[in-house]
């Protein structure tokens, strides 16, 4: 699926999210005091409420929580992407992400699939996304 | 002082609906206004004995302090007002403020209106549009993610888990319907089959279009009071025996587990401040944005063990004539859905079937009836209990 709409301009929580997504790379936060990774970012840890933490190179891998095939189109930006493959995804850090799944094998997925993340271009930044470790 | 248990706090005395279905010479605020003006003829009483009121959100109309705006239109100059926003577990928790203040002595008789024009007001396209909103602006919606999709994920996951399948689904679909036929105002009563169903264009797997919930025009409104200010109406009042919250998350991206949800514990809150349990419920009005979302719930409030509901929905035991009738007014699927007014429909039905107005449809000597709001992706819950008498 190829997606050209801008992404919305990055809120201040995530923003070093989006500024690593436009390099190709895939943060997440992790907090210092509890040591918890949290998603999506947010000024302190839901857990143990420490403001302080740090952006960490994620592993980009993780496994098909569940999945859904869009065939009707929310809004005219996906009109001419339908048949689109929407994951959420369990990350190696122990994070869900709700995502696209793209590429080889993306519409017969099933739960429990392993994929990695890649990423979309759009015309001001990138969207991280997964694929198929092994396509069927 | 204060009282730990609403139990007993407050009754419903008056409930009323607006036209439904497509009501395009209406705007939300006149559906609004109708819902109300019936359901204070229902109570028998008058705008004037009205000291609060209570209402959501719409999505149609350009307002901000929408409680404000509503009181303005209505021509009320209440003592009590807000506007409160859980999604579709609005009604639930605006009842539940309401019995507190009435408890407290802050009003005596307020009125919970809600509900838009959502399906003449802003079309089709910018209905299903205004559907991505609910999705996290940053980590979902950029992928195409609207709710009838994160519901998706929450179907094929409970099937991947406890074998639920397409034709359990569509049994839910199919009842409410055959429901809805026996309700004078509901939007849609033409039968629909499980192969209908089972047929209907494509929404996001496993969900078809039958499988989602109407968008309807539609208000419903509702006054609660106090005990004591009721014995001086003609109504007969229908008694709140107990209300249960439980809030876990607003997007699926954050939420605890895509299988277990916050109905569980505010089913147990609302079955320990009333005194009963899930055998003691006569009636079921469970929340249906989609078909998969009252399986989940007859689970998670103790009508079926889980993994079970699919099957027992299937072989109609949540009919109106199996041993638990749920959504016996055709839910949200058939009756009506326009914003929060739908889990409003379900308490409405509810003091019907408890006062015994219900003609074809109605269950026999309902007691006890159950209504369970649900906003977000299953995120914001509220169970509540009512009886004919109090207890």
């Amino acid at each position: 699926m190829t997606n050209l709409t801008p992404l919305r301009e990055p809120e201040a929580d995530g923003r070093p999210f989006w500024a690593a997504a436009a390099e190709g790379r895939l943060v997440l936060q992790q907090c210092q005091a509890c040591g918890k990774t949290r998603f999506p970012p947010r000024h302190q840890c839901p857990h143990c409420w420490s403001p302080d933490a740090e952006w960490k190179q994620a592993s980009g891998k993780g496994e098909i929580e569940s999945v859904t095939i869009v065939r009707r189109a929310p809004t005219a930006a996906f009109r001419d992407l339908v048949p689109y493959a929407i994951v959420a995804v369990t990350l190696a850090e122990g994070v869900r992400m709700i995502t696209n799944l793209v590429g080889e094998g993306a519409l017969n997925a099933q739960i429990g699939d392993k994929v990695n993340v890649c990423f979309e271009q759009r015309p001001n930044g990138a969207l991280p996304q997964f694929q198929l470790v092994e396509p069927k | 002082m204060m009282t730990a248990s609403l139990r007993n706090s407050a009754v419903v005395l008056g409930v009323g609906e607006s036209d439904i279905g497509q009501v395009p010479g209406m705007t939300g605020l006149g559906l609004n206004a109708q819902a109300a003006r019936r359901a204070i003829e229902d109570a028998g009483l008058r705008p004037d004995d009205i000291d609060g009121l209570l209402t959501a959100y719409s999505f149609t109309e350009p307002y901000f302090m929408l409680g404000s705006v509503l009181a303005e239109y209505l021509g009320l100059r209440p003592s009590l007002c807000a506007a409160m926003i859980a999604g579709g577990a609005s009604p639930g928790v605006m009842i539940g403020h309401a019995a507190a203040a009435i408890a407290m002595g802050r009003a005596r008789a307020i009125l919970i209106c809600c509900g838009e024009n959502r399906a003449t007001g802003m079309g089709r396209d910018d209905a299903v549009a205004a559907l991505t909103a609910v999705g996290h602006p940053w980590y979902e919606a950029p992928y195409g993610a609207f709710i009838p999709a994160l519901y998706a994920l929450i179907a094929k996951r409970h099937m991947n888990d406890y074998g639920t399948t397409r034709e359990h689904m569509a049994a839910v679909a199919v009842q409410s319907r055959a429901n809805a036929a026996l309700h004078p105002r509901a939007h849609k009563k033409a039968p629909i089959t499980i192969a209908d169903v089972l047929g209907a264009k494509p929404v996001s797997d496993p969900l078809g279009l039958l499988d989602c919930c109407l968008i309807s025009d539609a208000a419903g409104a509702i006054v609660v009071t106090s005990a004591e200010f009721a014995r001086q109406a003609r109504q007969k009042p229908v008694w709140l025996h107990g209300l249960g919250e439980h809030h876990t998350h607003e997007h699926l991206v954050a939420a605890p587990s895509l299988t277990q949800f916050g109905a569980l514990e505010s089913g147990r809150r609302a079955y320990e401040m009333a005194g009963v349990g899930p055998k003691d419920i006569d009636i079921a009005q469970l929340y249906d944005c989609f078909s998969i979302v009252p399986i989940i719930e007859a689970e998670e409030l103790g009508f079926s063990a889980m993994g079970q509901a699919g099957p027992e929905f299937a072989a109609g035991e949540f009919g109106l004539k199996g041993r638990l009738p749920v959504n016996t007014h055709g839910g949200m699927m058939s009756h009506a859905h326009a914003g929060a007014a739908g889990g409003l429909f379900g308490v409405i039905e509810s003091v019907r079937q408890l006062r015994g107005e219900c003609d074809a449809r109605q269950v026999a000597d309902a007691a006890i009836a159950l209504v369970h709001n649900e906003g977000g992706i299953l995120s914001s819950h509220c169970t509540m209990i009512f009886g004919r008498e109090p207890r």
